[in-house]
């Protein structure tokens, strides 16, 4: 989507630079985007795909195709390219379908957000393993590391200590790896989501699939590993019997409480990233949206289209720092509480700590 | 719809994918990494309490050095000051000494000049009457040289002795 606001400010320029004939000619060229379908556009880039598109020059689509993997009575592998050949076509929503009987195959395609997903799992891997390496070469009781090493330490040790630490409490080293993984997963996928060209932009964490994982990942940690106080509390809670024994009120209550929890974790990423794209996707549309309105209005509009990209850019660099730090950091706190001890020794004993 | 219906396939390979992330980086990455963080943190703990132990020891070396100056200063003035009336005492004794020895000596002169002087005297008195009796011998000599006054003597001298006999008769 920011390769459509390089092309914005690209156009801004032109406008401010060019003597006004010149810019009478822009007219028509953006005019010939006229038709200019906002949801298409929209859609189209927060969506998953089947190829991964790069650009367009001229009204000729450049993208990359990615294999499809299908199991319908068997197992297909296809160039989405050669989509047609095979007997499947895109249904409305963009899913592929059986073109004879419209119904969808089992899937498991490399789309668009799988593929981009292999290549930040791998950026993630290589960037960690490199910090790791790091130590298995130096001496960590001599020297501090520099330079990326050093950048990584800083936030490996902010998660831990700022999060996981505060938020697990006891046994904290049992649950680092994962939520420490977590982190950097969303931390790292956020950030490639504003990246505006290939290996980025891709719109992963704002994806429900992805958010749905990491939140059944918290639930599995919180529920599997929760201690007797936790289930007693939930089961049993210390409230006024007639609320839980002929009707089980309170369990029902808290029940559904296990559930909201990581739900809540799945929504939170999933509509804070999607609403960032969105809302820069519609920042930058303006250029296209005023291009009928004469070059007065759609240059000055540009002018004020950019500007706000450049703010929401900087305001989603923050949310995407904010969003990996409050899932960890949420993770982490509910863990804490699915484990925390049932006497009152336990509290004061952190308090002597 | 599509946004918010989770895909299946995009869920699979994400399970797949974050499994083995997750796996990979739990095993050779964190761990270690955060193993090694905590190890260096103690071991900087660890540095600092010892800094502050051994600066702790040099300062109560320092003081004990500098007890040590203070006594060796003081032990210093009180021997300076035994030297001090010691050698006092020693030219006192001396002068003492060379006093009583030089009194002692000038006695001894004295008592030498004294003998001397009395040696000297009894000489000359000795010599004196050498000489009256030479000169008497000389006056008599010339006083005798004629008869008459020989006579005159001799008369006198039984006169005197007559005088004298008498007497004692």
């Amino acid at each position: 989507m920011y390769r459509i606001k390089g092309l914005g400010i690209l156009l801004a320029a032109l406008l401010l630079l060019f003597p006004p004939t010149l810019r009478a000619e822009e007219v028509p060229h953006a005019g010939a985007d006229a038709s200019f379908d906002l949801n298409h556009y929209i859609f189209g880039h927060i969506g998953d795909a089947y190829e991964w598109h790069i650009t367009t020059i001229r009204g000729h689509h450049i993208s990359i195709p990615l294999p499809c993997i299908v199991f319908d009575g068997g197992l297909h592998v296809f160039s989405s390219h050669k989509m047609a050949e095979h007997g499947y076509t895109l249904n409305e929503n963009g899913k592929l379908v059986n073109a004879a009987t419209g119904k969808r195959p089992f899937d498991i395609s490399i789309t668009k957000n799988v593929c981009s997903l292999i290549l930040s799992s791998i950026l993630l891997v290589v960037l960690v393993l490199l910090t790791a390496r790091w130590y298995r070469r130096h001496d960590a009781m001599k020297e501090a590391p520099r330079g990326f090493p050093g950048l990584m330490e800083m936030l490996i040790t902010m998660v831990t200590d700022d999060i996981i630490k505060e938020g697990v409490g006891k046994d904290w080293e049992k649950y680092a790896p994962y939520l420490l993984t977590a982190f950097f997963f969303i931390f790292l996928n956020n950030l490639l989501g504003i990246v505006p060209f290939f290996p980025g932009g891709a719109n992963l964490t704002g994806n429900i699939a992805v958010t749905l994982f990491l939140a059944v990942c918290t639930f599995l940690a919180v529920n599997l590993f929760g201690n007797k106080h936790y289930y007693k509390d939930i089961f049993w809670p210390e409230v006024p019997t007639w609320l839980k024994v002929p009707l089980p009120l309170m369990p029902f209550i808290e029940i559904i409480g296990m559930f909201t929890k990581p739900f809540s974790l799945m929504v939170r990423l999933f509509a804070n990233i999607l609403a960032g794209h969105i809302m820069l996707l519609g920042v930058v549309a303006v250029v296209f949206i005023t291009a009928k309105l004469g070059p007065v209005i759609n240059g000055s509009m540009s002018v004020i289209s950019v500007l706000f990209g450049v703010f929401m850019d900087i305001l989603e660099l923050l949310v995407a720092f904010i969003q990996a730090y409050v899932f960890t950091m949420l993770s982490s706190v509910f863990i804490g509480l699915s484990r925390q001890e049932p006497e009152h020794e336990t509290k004061q004993i952190e308090t002597t700590k | 719809m599509s946004l918010i219906t989770p895909d299946f396939g995009l869920l699979f390979w994400m399970t797949l994918i974050f499994a083995i992330v997750f796996f990979i980086l739990a095993k050779f990455g964190f761990p270690l990494i955060t193993g090694m963080v905590k190890k260096r943190s103690e071991h900087i703990e660890q540095s600092l309490r010892d800094a502050e132990q051994a600066q702790k020891a040099l300062k109560e070396l320092a003081e004990e050095q500098k007890r040590m100056i203070e006594e060796t200063r003081k032990e210093q003035a009180r021997i300076l000051n035994e030297a001090a009336v010691n050698g006092d005492r020693i030219v006192q004794e001396a002068r003492e000494q060379a006093r009583t020895q030089t009194t002692a000596m000038i006695e001894q002169a004295r008592e030498e000049i004294r003998i001397e002087r009395d040696t000297a005297r009894r000489e000359i008195a000795d010599e004196v009457a050498m000489l009256s009796v030479e000169v008497a011998e000389k006056l008599l000599r010339r006083q005798l040289d004629s008869t008459s006054s020989q006579n005159a003597l001799i008369d006198r001298l039984i006169e005197e002795a007559r005088a004298k006999h008498g007497q004692v008769n």
